[in-house]
């Protein structure tokens, strides 16, 4: 007989990885033979972009789980940093973009223009939507790729370490911490809507689907290459997260969302491994929201907003908290029929009395799962996974799993 | 003998009332005490103060041969530098099984980064088996510890401060809802754990701290009343008053 603790291979403690990378390996496959740029032309690009960026939405949920289904600090404040990955990215698009545009522009003088002359001819471009044809200080890098990719990482990650270093440190949880999340997100926005914040205000950064120096490339193959990348992307990312959280890491982190004090008394810096967590966590969003606003062509202060941060728990909550799968069905299948749902295409009912049009029933529809999910099936749609392996949980009827709730076996004996 | 633990001048007021109240307590290595006390007595914020829970407003504590403050420290490190602390209600992790709830208690590393990279070797599985065998939850290592029964959960609790291997036991009533013969058990554990390390029992069962067989500590409107055996502070009368007297 082997030894009960004898260490087993990565994927036979993590049997959803090897699914999930074939599935995502599948779909990579039938997409690329189905697309307009290499394939057969069966589906549009636009379907394209709709997918890749469902895969980055997916891929901040894998974040959201980790932070919220693992640790059980309920953020509501993950896609800011989504947006801001897509900000710091979008600097660069849109001024390497714009550069082009003016030397091309300028190309036509007879005398050589200045460098001088080139950057003012950019910043005139970009800002003067908002009356304004300064460059900003903080677009002092976005000439530059390589640093406006630092940045991605950086602006979201400091953010987040100096938030949840200030709210750890005072020992703020539960409802609290998220409302003070959700203020943070709020705070942000609010400064990004300003036309001074320098980010354009309300106009937000746009054209970011034309590539700087692939303009003769057609959206089909950058809509494919962008899909593909961000499958690559979800795909290395489940695998880090299931290494992280398969292991003694992961065992910490559940630990601290079901008796952080019980952990403390074990030695443990509680603390520090939730800062780390929503550091990393933050960081992750930031990438992921750098390969969706490329695809989305457009990001704007409204999509710092609250609620997107509430929907993405909602994604979460209804895959199914605390499996890293769970969060992916969650978010894709959520955002896509949300897609579905709100393009218009859904065709409306008609009760006499009321005629439910989609687009804005859409919404009622899916708080009212959010609520049915969280009353009857706490699980999500990953808990259908459990039942279809024949694992069962005991109904726990609401109670926590905190220690010092007693035992269920005693509480079952009782009823 | 220097002392392990030195809890000097120490008081604490909760909202006008004084919970502790001028306490002074040592303890030396390996040594077994029991604190006793009526219900109020500032047993458990005597317990909170030196773990870190609750910092006192002025005294001195301070741990081990080079005499370290313990009021600068937090929970985490205090447990770290050896204080290991059993509840009165066995508090393991109920959604994880008892073989994690054994590996997170094993002594390594505790920051982030070290829990990333930690991987159970060789060393650490048999002694994870061995805690396990000691307690009688070998067959129970892949189990959910909230599947166990509550005697179980306490036996887990006390193989997880083993493996902690701490040099300052703190146990509060550790007998509270245990069967004879699992009290006779944790009777001689808790002996047989003095003779490594420094044990600090709060109880309220006279019978049991009778079979600990140690010094006593009596602690009244937080502060020390009488210390020595159990029939010298039993047979103190201001002890008595405390304990008749107030019915």
């Amino acid at each position: 007989m082997t030894h009960p603790l004898a260490p087993r291979p990565f994927l036979s403690r993590n049997p959803s990885v090897g699914w999930f990378l074939g599935i995502l390996a599948a779909l990579c496959v039938i997409v690329t033979i189905l697309s307009p740029a290499i394939g057969l032309d069966l589906v549009s690009t636009s379907f394209i972009k709709t997918l890749g960026k469902t895969l980055c939405l997916s891929l901040a949920a894998l974040a959201m789980d980790v932070v919220w289904g693992y640790t059980g600090i309920l953020s509501l404040g993950h896609m800011a940093f989504f947006a801001l990955g897509g900000y710091m990215i979008g600097q660069w698009l849109m001024y390497a973009r714009t550069e082009e545009i003016v030397l091309l522009s300028l190309a036509g003088e007879p005398i050589p223009s200045t460098a001088a002359e080139v950057a003012q001819g950019v910043a005139t471009q970009i800002f003067g939507v908002v009356g304004s044809s300064d460059m900003p200080a903080i677009w002092g890098f976005a000439h530059s790729l390589p640093l406006q990719l630092a940045l991605v990482v950086l602006v979201p990650g400091i953010i987040a370490f100096v938030f949840a270093w200030l709210a750890f440190r005072s020992r703020v949880t539960g409802v609290y911490l998220s409302i003070l999340t959700q203020a943070m997100t709020l705070a942000l926005s609010l400064y990004l809507f300003q036309n001074d914040s320098g980010l354009r205000g309300n106009n937000g950064l746009s054209g970011l689907q034309n590539l700087p120096g692939l303009g003769a490339t057609s959206q089909d193959t950058v809509s494919l290459w962008f899909f593909l990348a961000s499958a690559a992307a979800l795909g290395l990312t489940y695998v880090l997260l299931s290494w992280a959280t398969s292991g003694k890491f992961g065992s910490v982190l559940r630990a601290i969302r079901d008796d952080e004090a019980r952990l403390r008394f074990l030695g443990y810096p509680v603390e520090g491994f939730k800062l780390f967590v929503f550091t990393a966590t933050a960081i992750l969003c930031g990438i992921a929201g750098a390969l969706y606003y490329p695809q989305a062509g457009i990001i704007n202060p409204a999509e710092l907003a609250p609620i997107a941060s509430i929907y993405l728990a909602v994604w979460v909550a209804i895959g199914g908290r605390g499996r890293l799968y769970g969060a992916v069905i969650g978010a894709a299948f959520v955002s896509l029929v949300s897609s579905w749902f709100t393009g218009g295409r859904v065709p409306a009912i008609n009760l006499g009395f009321v005629t439910i049009d989609w687009v804005d029933w859409w919404l009622v529809l899916l708080g009212l799962s959010f609520v049915l999910v969280t009353l009857f099936a706490p699980k999500g749609i990953g808990g259908l996974f459990d039942l279809w392996q024949g694992r069962h949980s005991p109904d726990r009827k609401g109670a926590k799993l905190d220690p010092g709730q007693g035992a269920l076996q005693e509480r079952k004996v009782l009823e | 003998m220097t002392a392990l633990l030195q809890v000097s001048g120490v008081s604490v007021t909760f909202d006008g009332f004084r919970a502790i109240n001028n306490l002074s307590f040592t303890i030396g290595p390996a040594e077994m005490r029991a604190v006793i006390g009526p219900n109020g007595a500032g047993k458990t914020t005597f317990m909170d103060i030196v773990t870190g829970k609750t910092r006192p407003d002025e005294g001195s504590v301070t741990w081990g041969e080079r005499s370290v403050s313990l009021l600068r420290m937090t929970e985490a490190q205090i447990a770290q530098a050896g204080i290991g602390r059993k509840f009165q209600r066995p508090t393991v992790f109920e959604d994880q099984t008892v073989a994690e709830n054994l590996i997170l208690a094993l002594r390594s590393s505790r920051g982030p980064l070290a829990a990333l990279v930690f991987r159970l070797d060789a060393e650490g599985r048999d002694r994870v088996a061995e805690l396990a065998a000691e307690v009688g939850l070998t067959d129970h290592l892949p189990r959910r510890a909230g599947e166990l029964s509550h005697g179980q959960k306490q036996w887990l609790e006390i193989a997880m401060l083993l493996a902690q291997e701490p040099k300052l036991l703190l146990v509060d009533e550790p007998a509270a809802g245990m069967t004879l013969a699992e009290r006779e058990r944790t009777t001689a554990m808790l002996v047989e754990m003095a003779k490594t390390c420094a044990v600090v029992v709060v109880e309220h069962d006279m019978d049991f701290v009778r079979r600990l067989a140690c010094k006593v500590t009596v602690l009244h409107e937080g502060r020390v009343l009488a210390e020595g055996s159990l029939d010298h502070v039993t047979k103190s009368p201001t002890v008595v008053d405390v304990y008749l007297g107030r019915g």
